[in-house]
This record gives structure tokens, sequence and C-alpha cells, in this order.
């Protein structure tokens, strides 16, 4: 599928006199697997959700390949939201349903009324839903109510459902906050799998730096609203990173106190 | 300063007197409208009547009444002989044919009215809950809807229908079916408002419609409670079935109406047992299913 460059363009976002995104300015050019830090209240998930359009912002715009996203409406904005796919940090499954459907819902976009309130897919498109579910080591639970599954099983049926999509992008919200750390790596070598062997861009919200800086090609910062830091890991120093979260009062910053990885390799 | 058990017990001293302050004014205002009311509708008057050997007295309404309230109960009863019982029991249910029909007819009001009410109030609960109604205005309009609906009584809406369409079950099915709508709709929308947003956002964020949102994220969640609320509403249609007839809108209703004018006391009885055991039945039935679902939901 034809990538292109996500621009965001002096993006920002008022909740009342709070500015959670304030004039960000960044290119995010295909392909490339991104992780925004900062710590809470940064204004990270706002940033996410401006991408997705999940949230409107109060002024600025976000285009991607030269069109505008921001201005979208209606059957354009759904088959962006399609084509921009976001995973969560508590997963948002529809927990009643089982694994399958929920995999399926990444398919809704394109479906009329009727077959959507039918919940009726094609074959071709159960197919790829099951494809997916056993890239991800999933195709045992696949009928399963969504709700039984842990933690990591549950974040793998949501980007199960995302890659169904078939998107250009991937935005993840704090995908590993709630799991535990094998969960996590699980979860971290699947998106870089996707990343990898489907090229896909990958924009993804963290709080633990050490992941960050192994999966990540590209590090931004964000503090108060604004973009603090953008570059690549090695240039993530510790003053840099002090700086970001504020801890000044901390006498020694230990990225190991905020990890959640285990240092294991998985196979996604 | 650190705030201490000392620093606490004025506090809680006045917490309590402010306690103990409200409850007693909450518990007089509701006396006095208590006491208000019963006055307002006659539970004191004390009247002339008329004794059994025809002289006239004063007396309490209550306690006059209630010798004649035991009078119209006993005429009420039918002649039962042990010796003769069978020809007894057919003569107490002697138009036992017509009203086996009108049973039928009568739950079938109540069944086609509880589905109707189903279909329409479950279509305008999501607009009308406040957490996914698509607008403002949307919200405000499906909630006036359902109010309109579920306040008109449905005697006053089978009265209006059996104008417009003519006597008959038909007449009786709008009625309750939009009656039903109605209080469906805001038990829907309650529920509704209650549900876990976020699978309805993880639909949305995949590129669903509104109506994706409701069908995939909403709608599963609150499948038990609609399953529930509307068992619970087929047997109170059931019971305004039977009494719809009244206005000519079908079932049961209509020979209540004719035993009472006519002054046939015992068909009255006849008539009550023949409602009060279905409704007994439907109530018996419908709490099983119900048990049963929920049953299936705990253990899967």
């Amino acid at each position: 599928m034809e990538q292109s460059t996500l621009t965001l363009s002096d993006l920002s976002r008022r909740f009342g006199e709070t500015k959670a995104v304030d004039r960000v300015t960044l290119d995010i050019a295909p392909g490339q697997f991104v992780g925004v830090i900062g710590r809470s209240g940064a204004g990270k998930s706002t940033l996410l959700r401006l991408i997705n359009r999940l949230i409107d912002p109060s002024a600025g715009k976000v285009t991607y390949g030269g069109r505008e996203i921001t201005g979208l409406r209606g059957r354009a904005l759904r088959e962006w939201r399609r084509d921009c796919a976001m995973i969560f940090q508590q997963f948002n499954l529809v927990e009643r349903l089982d694994v399958l459907s929920n995999v399926l819902v990444g398919r809704l976009a394109d479906h009329g009324f009727l077959s959507s309130m039918a919940m009726r897919f094609s074959e071709t498109e159960r197919a790829e839903a099951l494809r997916a579910l056993e890239r991800l080591d999933l195709l045992p639970q696949a009928l399963q109510k969504a709700g039984t599954l842990s933690g990591g099983q549950q974040q793998r049926v949501a980007i199960a459902r995302a890659l169904v999509q078939r998107p250009r992008i991937m935005l993840a919200d704090e995908p590993i906050a709630s799991l535990d750390p094998g969960n996590a790596t699980r979860v971290m070598e699947a998106l870089k799998t996707i990343n990898r062997e489907d090229g896909l861009t990958v924009l993804v919200n963290l709080h633990t730096l050490d992941t960050a800086r192994a999966y990540c090609h590209r590090i931004i910062a964000m503090r108060a609203g604004r973009v603090y830091f953008d570059g690549v890991p090695r240039q993530l120093t510790d003053d840099v990173v002090r700086d970001i979260y504020g801890s000044e009062g901390l006498q020694e910053f230990s990225e190991a106190v905020t990890s959640t990885a285990a240092r294991i390799k998985v196979s996604a | 300063m650190a705030y201490t058990t000392a620093d606490f017990n004025p506090d809680f001293a006045l917490h309590r007197r402010r306690q103990r302050l409200s409850f007693w004014i909450v518990a007089l205002v509701l006396a006095a409208l208590t006491w208000a009311t019963a006055e307002l509708s006659g539970f004191f008057r004390v009247t002339q009547v008329t004794l059994a050997d025809g002289s006239r007295a004063e007396a309490w309404v209550l306690a006059a009444g209630l010798p004649r309230l035991g009078e119209y109960l006993e005429k009420t009863l039918p002649v039962l002989r042990a010796e003769s019982l069978g020809s007894d029991f057919a003569e107490w249910f002697w138009r036992w044919k017509i009203w086996a029909w009108l049973l039928l007819e009568t739950v079938l009001i109540g069944f086609l009215a509880t589905v109707f009410g189903v279909i329409g109030g479950l279509i305008l609960s999501f607009p009308a809950a406040r957490n996914l109604s698509p607008s403002p205005v949307i919200l405000w309009l499906t909630r006036r809807v359902l109010e309109i609906s579920r306040t008109v009584p449905e005697l006053v809406f089978a009265l209006i229908f059996v104008f417009s369409f003519g006597v008959g079950p038909m007449a009786g099915v709008l009625a309750i079916a939009i009656h039903s709508m109605g209080s469906l709709g805001k038990l829907y929308s309650e529920a509704n408002e209650n549900i876990d947003m976020r699978p309805v956002e993880g639909v949305k964020s995949a590129g669903g419609s509104w109506a994706d949102q409701m069908r995939w994220g909403a709608l599963p969640q609150v499948i038990p409670n609609i399953i529930s609320y509307t068992l619970l509403r087929f047997e109170i249609n059931v019971r305004s079935s039977s009494i719809i007839g009244y206005v000519g809108a079908g079932g049961l209703g209509q020979e209540l109406r004719t035993a009472i004018s006519l002054q046939e006391y015992t068909d009255l009885s006849a008539l009550f047992l023949i409602i009060l055991v279905t409704v007994m039945v439907i109530d018996w039935l419908s709490e099983k299913l119900r048990h049963r679902i929920i049953g299936m939901e705990k253990t899967a």
C-alpha cells in the first residue's frame, strides 16, 4: 500500500483552560517506528487521538501525503480512521463478543448499514481475520469471548483488529501500560514485526524509557503539550530525561523503576 | 498543626447534629404531606349513611363502606354445591368458549404489543442515552417522544385508536405498544448510560459509523438487561390487554364491561379468576426464563 508522510502543523487542542496539545509540528516519515514519551498529562494520548480524529483539534491541522485530515467528515472520516488504526491501553474490545467478531470490527468501515447490523461478513473477510489471529498466535482462542482472555491476549486481539483494517499507520496509546513484563514484550515485538514486515508507520505512546529506547527509531518527548525533544534514542541523555519528567527532586532517575519490559526475546 | 482526635470530636458532634436535624425536617414534611393528601382524598370524611334498618346516621366513610365492599364481593361468589359441582361449575363458566378465545386474544395482544414496543424502544434507547446520543437536539427529542408515549395512559391511546381504526384488537396492540415503547425505551436507555464506553470507542476508532458503534460496542453489553426488562414488560402488557377491551380494543376487557354493566356478578369473579391464573402462569414462566438467562450469563 502506498505510504505517505504524516504531517502535524501547529496542532493544538485545549480542554477549557488546559492546553493538552500546544502547537505541535511534526513530520512522520513512512515506515518509521516512533515512540512518544512524557509524564502523565503531557498530552501524548490527546496527540494520538487528534491524529485518528477521535477528538478534533482547536487549531492547526493534520495532513497525510498532502491531504488534509482535519476537515474530513462522514464516510471520508471513517475511511481515515480505518487507515489509521488505533490500539488502546485498556484494549477497548467488546468483551461479550467472541474474539473473531472483535477482529471483524476492523472491517466495519467498508460495510453498509444492513450487513453491519446483521453482523454478516464475507468468507474472504473471515479468512483475513483468521490469518491476523494466526499471526498473533490467537487462532485457538478465536471463538472464546474476548473478556475471558488475559490482558496480553486481549491486546493482541486488538492488534489483529487493527491489522484487518489494512491500515497505513498504527497508533498505539500506552499499549503495554496494563500488562505484565512478559506480555508487554510480546505486544511490543508484535508491533515491531508489523512495522518491519508490513512497512507500517507505528506511533506509540510509552511511559517506559527503556522500551522506547529498545524499539523506536525516533523518540518524541512531550512536556505540557509541547514537543520537548525529538531525536534518535541515543540523543536522549540523562539530562534531557530529567527535564522531560521534571524529576529535579529525585537524586537518581532510574529507568529501571519505570520499566515493564522483560529483558527476554520472544518472537511475535 | 496536626488534626487530632480532640479536633475531630467537636466536628463530629456538629456533623451528627446536622444529620439529625435534616432527618427530622424530612420526616415532618413527609408526615404533613401524607396527612394533607389523605384529608383531600376524603379519608377522614364523616357523612350521612343509610343503615340496614333504613334509618340515617353519621358515620366515618371508611368504616361505613367496608361492609358494602363485602356485600359486593359476596354477590360475585358463585353457588357451588358439593352434590352438583360439575353443573354448578359449568354454570359459573357458562361463556367459557367465548372467554377462552378472548383470553387467547388477550395474550396475543400482549405479545404483539411487546414485540413492537421492544423494537421501537430499542431503536430510540440509543439516541436517548446521554453518553451515546449523536447530538443534544436528538437526545432532547427522543426523550420527549419516549416521555409522551409512556405518560399518556394506555386507555387513552386505546380510545383514540378505536376511534380511528375501529373496534378490535389492532387498536389495543397499538395502544399498548406505544406505551411499552415509552417505558422500555426509558429503561433501555438507562442501561445504555451505564455501559463501558471503551468498546464503543474501539469500534469508532476502527472507522465504525454511529450505528456500528451502537450495534457492536453498546448492544452486546446491555442484552441481558434488555431480555430481563422485556420479559417483565410482557407480564405487564398481558395485564393491560385484559383491561383494554373495556374501551373496545380487543381481549377480555369487553366481557368485564358487559358483566359490570349487566350486573352479572358471578361472571366478574370468573373473569377475574381467568386473568389471575393467566398472569400467574406468565409470571412464573418468565421468571424461570429470566433466571435461566441470568444463569447462562454467569457461566458464560
